[in-house]
């Protein structure tokens, strides 16, 4: 079936099967592999990634599904070279150790601020509660989204 | 994980996913926002040879205020009926509890709708509706009409509704100022409950409904009718479990789920009397 989807600023039209996941669409079929697979069930939030401005767990949504959206992934968020806020405070706060939750955690966390643009600390821990961190290095990524709301 | 291959159609109102449903039987299943079914068949543990989209009818989507009830479209989204106005004034319990489903991202898809669909014993929102004796307003090939919270419930993941009916609205009866109190005992923010309780009080008027404590959602009478007739708060949460046949699996025995679920009823009764 045709898709036409948004990715990044770009648009694209491709022929996908019904089945095929967005997250497997935006890795395999486009080559945009900064968007991680996890646990693959909607459980870990690594796949994480903007459908129509909204955060949304990639792996468990049909690109049919998507079809006519506009979808941002990690690699859509550096304008020019320069980082995202989010991405310099994560830098700037070591919110990350090996990485792997990292791009699903930058894209729940800008969703979050979105929607509530000044969080408190708990809210931002409430806020992250579909991502985990297999390092558990939950300290630094709430003090990096801390960093990040205050800085805007 | 990838589903098996199946075949995919996009419903643009009701009356074409009845009539699509109708027209591809029982291998076809509706897809709202497919965070029940999509994992299911990730795991192949449904295998439908059909999806009929109806995640695009947008006219099933609103929270709208009809007098003694809100209605609610059956494809308004977990995170729409959580921030919703209406819902904040009116039907605090189900916003509260629409925000413990899952976490942002699954809300952010999710759909009401399909929750109660489902019909999952362990999910938040069929046993906060049936706490709430709400109304479920149904399509099918001969009409609509509208199935009682409490007869909709048939079996783990079993409805009362046909092949070829579509879940279209929920109508919830407005709180009138009633206590209220969603209790949710979980291991991690975003589990499912391992016992969850729904809880509405007004004077000795009480509605309670437990999430995981059996096949199907279920409404405690016994808890309602003790309270009724004046027992006190703890005498009435001995009784939480009076209805219930809850499963011993890894996360929790029986046992541990009938006392949790005392505990946890006694909590939301006085919460919901202050």
């Amino acid at each position: 079936m045709k898709v036409s989807i948004t990715v990044n600023g770009k648009d694209y039209e491709n022929d996908v099967e019904p089945r095929t996941l967005l997250v497997y669409y935006i890795r395999e079929t486009l080559g945009l592999t900064g968007t991680n697979i996890g646990c693959d069930t909607s459980s870990c939030g690594a796949c994480t990634l903007h459908l129509n401005g909204e955060a949304v767990k990639s792996c468990t949504i049909l690109a049919v599904q998507a079809d006519g959206a506009t979808v941002t992934t990690i690699e859509g968020l550096a304008k020019d070279g320069v980082m995202h806020p989010m991405q310099t405070a994560f830098m700037e706060n070591h919110g990350l150790q090996c990485g792997y939750c990292t791009p699903g955690m930058v894209m729940a966390a800008i969703g979050l601020l979105n929607e509530n643009p000044k969080p408190t600390e708990d809210e931002v821990r409430m806020g992250l509660e579909g991502n985990l961190c297999r390092c558990t290095g939950y300290h630094n990524i709430v003090k990096s989204i801390l960093a990040a709301a205050s800085a805007t | 994980m990838i589903p098996a291959a199946f075949d995919y159609k996009r419903a643009s109102s009701a009356a074409e996913a009845i009539s699509l449903i109708t027209q591809h039987g029982s291998d076809a299943k509706f897809l709202a926002g497919g965070h029940s079914l999509l994992p299911l068949m990730k795991l192949r543990l449904a295998q439908p040879s059909m999806l009929i989209d109806i995640g695009r009818i947008k006219d099933l989507s609103y929270i709208k205020d009809a007098g003694n009830h809100i209605v609610i479209g059956a494809l308004t989204r977990h995170m729409d009926v959580e921030t919703s106005k209406v819902l904040r004034e009116h039907v605090p319990l189900l916003a509260d509890a629409a925000g413990h489903v899952g976490d942002a991202q699954v809300r952010h898809r999710g759909t009401i709708g399909g929750s109660i669909a489902h019909a999952d014993p362990a999910s938040d929102l069929p046993a906060t509706t049936l706490a709430l004796g709400a109304t479920y307003v149904v399509q099918g090939p001969r009409g609509q009409r509208e199935i009682a919270a409490t007869d909709f419930y048939k079996g783990f993941l079993e409805s009362a509704l046909a092949e070829d009916e579509m879940l279209i609205e929920i109508r919830v009866p407005k709180m009138q100022g009633a206590g209220w109190s969603f209790q949710k005992f979980n291991r991690r923010a975003q589990d499912w409950a391992i016992v969850g309780v729904a809880a509405w009080r007004r004077k000795d008027e009480a509605g309670v409904a437990l999430v995981n404590m059996g096949s199907t959602p279920i409404l405690a009478t016994s808890v309602a009718s003790a309270i009724a007739n004046g027992a006190s708060i703890s005498d009435a949460a001995a009784m939480a479990s009076n209805e219930a046949d809850p499963q011993t699996d890894l996360n929790a025995s029986t046992d541990y789920r009938k006392h949790l679920a005392s505990v946890l009823v006694r909590r939301a009764l006085e919460a919901a009397s202050k």
